[in-house]
């Protein structure tokens, strides 16, 4: 398929996106990517669609990928002709009626529900969306598109110059790629930070008649969905990036490994893949080019382990996903033994960006040894929860308290990195973010979750919940880390139940120091950093449940008591509606009684009774 | 010989050892689980013995050996859901089914599972019912949700 091709469809795609910006009717945008359709995006679509047609108003309904904010889900966003797009947040089924009756009947905009417009500059005292609070500080690259493009639409992709960044790939030689990638000095974003470039230069120089990328899309990091976001809200970004990849590495096939726990982005990577067999941007002589491409979805089957690159090609190769000795690295001997390039969703869905904008423009943001932009998720108990991209080099105070609002309790500790990460107190919050300031503190970047906990969460139960978590998806290949976890989780457990002595907390750091060492690949020996980073910072936490049998947060069951304060109960039931196990029982209006034999220490009640606000609670929990 | 839907699926191979997944993961699409008669055959066809077969499925944690419920309830329990107390949903739901995780409620109703991560950390806690994915959870919209399900 020839290059002219390409280029008479990026007119069209200009053109109908130049429509887009001035709509002869009413657009109405959903975000309907994953966390969208979680909090009712589906619902509000239908809605809008009964509002239409009841009233008879044609108008076009635009589904767009998730844009970052995701507490403010369902997110709509209504376009009036020749106007700007005016956001909505939280917009639930029932809400839609009214947001539209005022535009549609009344010639208003609303300021209910009201987030931001995306036009530029001021509109009638309503905010830019790009100028709130959590979208403020982000610097977009990865994310450009996100939120902003119907992503099933290859048309608003090209128009917003897709494809843009392989054309000019193709116009250089792969060492002229490979020198721009070099010198933007993105490093690998699934973790470990490896400078891509270098890895791609083993792969390239390594002889062989075939060679193959995989993009690597199996985020099993759990409280991590930066690569579901951009997968969901901008595929061709991430395809777009392998062709940049496979074209300097001289592969011929690549693959998607995409866990199958996120089949929105599956079907939204299968519509894409086939737009670009369409356009003649797979298959052979690629826009007119000697370079030939194909690539394959291959759909993970539920490992942790799997985002580790020996254990993923094994389980390409149809195999139990298990770890291999390194070297040979997977550059030089990887899938069916051939020089195999194994790169993050994020990593590839930079590329781009990187060849339109040139290497110096991206090695502008960041840090001396960090360049560029990252994403994270920024989940858990802060106020504005989402995903997010900023300049690595950002303190974590900016990212928590400007970003994220900060917490509703007091601050404890944020987790990067996720299970291989570890866990970060106060004292930290003006650390720049970054590949070695994380590592120096005993953290990881990781892929990028952000899990911010305040003073409810007990530190040595968040140790202990990743501790199982790497236990049970140790692949079981090295001893130290199939048995080392199972016993670290033991120790953890018995600490929890005031069980534990002193000595056990030698015990739990040798074990660590032990299971860190003594294991193969990634997991197991960064499987025991959460409970070490945790034993650092936080170890009088582990003092009080050891010594005292305290759990200063009031989470560890065996060391916690519910009881209902009579003075303050008023009777009003709802304790005993939530109670799974019918430990709480009495008569309305009359004080209840809680049977503690029957009480599992669920901590429903406590949460549900909102009795006494003044004086507190009525039912409460000691330690 | 395969049954009809199995071989069919097997058509659409090549029969390389590397879609002894795909393929397993098409027989449970089918099925809903991966049944002994479907083990065989893919054996059989793709060469690789069941063994082995039964090593590499039960290495994954999306392969069932035995026949599903009519729904699936899946508690996610990441660290997002964790901390923002995906647990006591799952305590609820246990109770409530009166099954344990993994298992399938005598009437052949639901599936309880839990899960590492849904991927809607933002939203946490969340539940998947099937397909669907209900956010912000709570030990009282768990209630509901069953609730709902039974006058249907």
């Amino acid at each position: 398929m020839s290059k002219n091709k390409i280029d008479s469809r990026r007119k069209q795609a200009v053109a109908k996106w130049e429509e887009l910006r001035n709509n002869p009717v009413p657009f109405i945008y959903i975000g309907a990517g994953s966390c969208g359709l979680a909090a009712g995006a589906a619902e509000t679509q239908t809605a809008v669609e009964d509002y239409l047609e009841r009233k008879g108003i044609e108008a076009r309904i635009i589904q767009v990928g998730c844009i970052g904010p995701c507490y403010l889900e369902p997110l709509m966003d209504v376009q009036m002709p020749g106007q700007a797009r005016i956001s909505y947040a939280n917009v639930m089924a029932k809400d839609v009626a009214r947001i539209l009756q005022a535009f549609f009947d009344d010639g208003e905009i609303t300021k209910d529900h009201l987030a931001g417009h995306f036009g530029d500059g001021e509109l009638d005292g309503i905010p830019r969306f790009f100028d709130m609070p959590m979208l403020k500080p982000q610097v977009r690259i990865v994310l450009r598109n996100c939120g902003i493009i119907d992503p099933d639409d290859i048309d608003h992709y090209l128009a917003r110059d897709g494809y843009k960044g392989f054309e000019k790939c193709l116009s250089m030689t792969w060492m002229d790629v490979l020198d721009t990638v070099k010198r933007s000095g993105i490093r690998g974003r699934g973790g470990a930070g490896f400078p891509t470039w270098r890895k791609w230069e083993t792969c390239r120089n390594t002889a062989s008649d075939q060679r193959y990328l995989i993009c690597n899309a199996d985020e099993g990091d759990p409280g991590a969905f930066m690569n579901r976001s951009l997968i969901e809200g901008d595929p061709h970004s991430v395809l777009e990036g392998m062709l940049i990849a496979a074209y300097t590495i001289g592969a011929s096939q690549g693959y998607v490994y995409i866990r199958a726990e996120y089949p929105l982005a599956i079907k939204r990577l299968k519509t894409a893949i086939a737009q670009m067999r369409e356009l003649g941007l797979l298959g052979n002589s690629i826009l007119g080019s000697d370079f030939n491409f194909d690539l394959k979805i291959k759909e993970g089957a539920g490992a942790f382990v799997c985002g580790e690159e020996t254990a993923l090609i094994a389980s390409i190769e149809g195999k139990r996903g298990m770890a291999r000795t390194r070297p040979p690295f997977p550059a030089v001997a990887g899938l069916h033994g051939k020089p195999t390039i194994i790169n993050n969703v994020e990593t590839l869905g930079t590329l781009a960006n990187i060849l339109r904008n040139g290497a110096e423009w991206y090695a502008g943001f960041g840090t001396e040894t960090s360049k560029g932009t990252k994403t994270f998720s920024l989940v858990g108990k802060v106020r504005r929860t989402g995903l997010i991209e900023v300049p690595l080099g950002i303190k974590l105070r900016e990212v928590i308290f400007d970003i994220g609002g900060g917490t509703q309790k007091p601050f404890k500790a944020v987790q990067s990195g996720g299970p291989s990460g570890g866990c970060l107190s106060e004292e930290f919050l003006d650390l720049p973010i970054d590949y070695e300031h994380l590592a120096e503190a005993g953290a990881i970047m990781g892929s990028g979750g952000l899990i911010v906990v305040d003073s409810d969460t007990c530190i040595v139960d968040l140790a202990k919940y990743f501790m199982s978590f790497t236990q049970k998806e140790s692949c079981g290949k090295c001893v130290p880390c199939r048995v080392g976890t199972r016993h670290m989780v033991e120790i953890l457990e018995k600490i929890c139940d005031g069980k534990a002595e002193l000595s056990d907390l030698d015990k739990l750091e040798k074990l660590a120091y032990t299971v860190k060492n003594g294991s193969l690949c990634g997991l197991g020996s960064t499987a025991p950093n959460p409970a070490l980073s945790t034993l650092k910072y936080f170890r009088s936490e582990f003092i009080s449940h050891v010594k005292d049998k305290r759990c200063p947060a009031v989470t560890c069951k065996n060391l916690v008591i519910y009881r209902v304060i009579p003075g303050k109960c008023t009777g009003c039931q709802r304790c005993v509606k939530v109670c799974p196990t019918g430990a709480i029982s009495g008569p309305r209006s009359e004080p209840h009684n809680l049977d503690q034999s029957k009480c599992i220490k669920c901590r429903s009640c406590y949460e549900i009774c909102r009795f006494d606000a003044i004086a507190g609670d009525a039912i409460v929990i000691e330690s | 010989m395969a049954n009809g839907g199995l071989s069919a699926i097997m058509q659409e191979f090549k029969g390389e050892r590397g879609d002894l997944i795909p393929i397993l993961q098409r027989a449970q699409d089918l099925d809903g689980y991966l049944c002994p008669a479907a083990i065989r055959d893919i054996s059989r066809w793709l060469k690789v013995s069941e063994n082995e077969i039964y090593g590499v499925a039960t290495f994954y944690a999306q392969f069932r050996f035995h026949p599903p419920g009519q729904h699936h309830i899946k508690v996610c329990l990441g660290t997002a859901c964790h901390v923002k107390g995906g647990e006591q949903i799952l305590v609820m739901a246990k109770q409530r089914l009166g099954v344990d995780t993994g298992e399938t409620t005598a009437d052949g109703k639901y599936d309880l599972d839990r899960v590492a991560c849904l991927g809607c950390c933002a939203l946490a806690p969340v539940v998947a019912f099937d397909d669907k994915i209900h956010s912000q959870m709570s030990v009282l919209k768990i209630q509901r949700l069953l609730d709902e399900q039974e006058q249907d």
